[in-house]
């Protein structure tokens, strides 16, 4: 089993999603970033639907008391293993009484810890993501044991190791699809959506990030429809909010534009105050 | 003849299907049957569906790679003739009590509407509500027929903290908090009945196509349903529906 130290800023257990249940009004929630989480996951040779540790802005200290091998992808949180640093989108051997710590993030915001066959926390609606009302706690607290089953397997080699896209960590481009009500846009808007760069609000978290500066508009309310992590809405008051992992699967605003899955990851990595620009899709 | 939804590309692996901007059971029903007709068609391909008044968000489990097929696959669903609910639409009965202590809006709401506490509750209490779909957070159920004597415009400034089982009343809408969350609408009254259970199968015992009635119980009787529930021994009723 693992010990939380100490859990980091904000770290929870994320799984593939909780999907099948969204027509009861549950998010889909999972890993912010699925490129990085799958990496992870990958790496190891667990299934995709793993669930791994999301540390957020800076990440916690853990002891392992059994031996397993873990991999690291995402964010660079400066990693060491019984202090000895250890590198991101590798996989790495634990032995009982190793303590794993990471630092702040220097490049992305969301970092991911897998260990092979993934952690075992209870499953609630055939998904181990930690949300509110549906699983008993939202977040890692100190003290707190997570369970993961032994493996024991002598030194892996460097051949283990994948390629990473760290355009992922470094990208500011958000590639879209028009949203359904997108058209419904004057030319002027439509114009500035796309050629404005936007900064990172400090209203940002797995439900939702804000965007600056905003974009005032005359548009109409909708009628309350489905949405998706990506989407774009726009307030009257002309705040543009991406809906991420936790996003609630309804709602009334003026859908204008939908983030592609690459884009929602991209987006998982940025913080307050990152410049960011938004392309049309072909 | 029904209208013909329209069908868009969402994003790499889901489609949006549309009615127009209606509010009607006609729609719904035609909602209803054509979400049913595409689980049911899908069954192998793992396929989700996020449903509201008028729209149908059809969610692959896949990267759609040539979206008019998809189109033209989704359309010969929507022609299947014969297709009908599926199931027996129920009237629920939910206990509701209309007491300041949890009603905390009550007394500014009715000043506002010009009517008495007692005239609110016998209007809240007299329509049958139909569930429409299930969004905003897990277990929260749009209603529509709510009396237009009822309608009110939300807060300007949203509560922090409406309490789980809040009865609330916002626009021309009336609904039930089932968890402790941020809210602008007016709170008239607290159910004790748990409305979305993750560990139950299915979560929710309400689905759309239903409908609910709110019954208006006093105190005494809301700490008694309290206490059986938390025993398990409470049990939703529901109105037979012969009418």
């Amino acid at each position: 089993m693992l010990k939380v130290i100490k859990p980091g800023f904000y770290s929870s257990i994320q799984d593939s999603g909780r999907k099948g249940y969204r027509d009861f009004g549950v998010p889909i929630s999972g890993a912010m970033d699925t490129y990085s989480s799958r990496l992870a996951n990958t790496l190891l040779g667990n299934d995709r639907k793993c669930a791994v540790l999301e540390m957020t802005m800076f990440g916690g200290e853990f002891l392992f008391s059994t031996p397993s091998i873990i991999a690291i992808s995402g964010a660079e949180m400066h990693a060491t293993l019984n202090h000895k640093p250890v590198s991101n989108n590798s996989s790495i051997s634990v032995e009982s009484g190793d303590v794993l710590r990471f630092g702040r993030a220097s490049q992305g915001f969301r970092s991911y810890l897998a260990i092979k066959n993934g952690f075992q926390s209870k499953s609630v609606l055939n998904s181990r993501s930690q949300y509110k009302s549906i699983t008993k706690s939202v977040s890692l607290s100190k003290d707190e044991i997570l369970h993961y089953s032994e493996f024991k397997q002598t030194v892996i080699d460097s051949n283990a190791s994948v390629k990473y896209d760290q355009r992922i960590l470094t990208d500011y481009i958000l590639d879209v699809f028009k949203g359904p009500e997108f058209n419904k846009l004057p030319k002027d808007q439509k114009h500035l959506l796309l050629n404005t760069d936007f900064s990172v609000s400090h209203l940002n978290n797995r439900m939702a990030y804000q965007i600056e500066p905003l974009v005032p508009n005359n548009i109409d309310p909708i009628i309350t429809s489905p949405i998706l992590p990506g989407t774009v809405q726009l307030t009257p008051s002309g705040r543009l909010i991406i809906l991420m992992r936790d996003a609630q699967t309804t709602g009334g605003y003026p859908r204008v534009l939908q983030l592609t899955e690459q884009a929602i990851n991209c987006l998982s990595q940025k913080t307050t105050g990152n410049i960011l620009k938004i392309r049309l899709k072909e | 003849m029904d209208p013909q939804p329209k069908y868009s590309q969402y994003n790499e692996h889901s489609i949006l299907i549309e009615w127009p901007p209606i509010i009607d059971e006609n729609t719904l029903n035609s909602v209803l049957i054509f979400k049913n007709n595409i689980l049911n068609h899908y069954t192998k391909l793992k396929v989700e569906v996020i449903y509201t008044y008028c729209s149908i968000l059809v969610i692959y489990d896949f990267t759609i790679d040539n979206i008019n097929d998809r189109f033209i696959e989704l359309k010969s669903i929507f022609n299947t003739k014969g297709s009908v609910l599926n199931f027996e639409s129920k009237v629920w009965e939910i206990p509701v009590c209309y007491d300041k202590e949890f009603g905390s809006d009550i007394e500014a709401y009715c000043r506002q509407k010009h009517i008495t506490e007692s005239e609110m509750i016998a209007l809240h209490t007299s329509s049958i509500y139909k569930v429409y779909f299930i969004g905003f957070l897990p277990g929260f159920l749009y209603l529509g027929g709510l009396d237009s004597r009822l309608h009110l415009d939300r807060k300007n400034t949203p509560d922090l903290n409406v309490k789980k089982g809040s009865v609330a009343i916002g626009g021309k809408q009336t609904g039930i908090y089932p968890q402790d969350s941020p809210g602008g609408w007016h709170v008239i009254g607290k159910t004790p009945v748990e409305l979305f259970n993750p560990s139950g199968q299915p979560p929710c015992l309400i689905q759309p196509g239903d409908a609910v009635k709110f019954v208006a119980i006093d105190k005494h009787t809301f700490v008694d349903i309290e206490n059986q529930i938390s025993d398990s021994k409470f049990q939703l009723k529901t109105i037979p529906t012969d009418a």
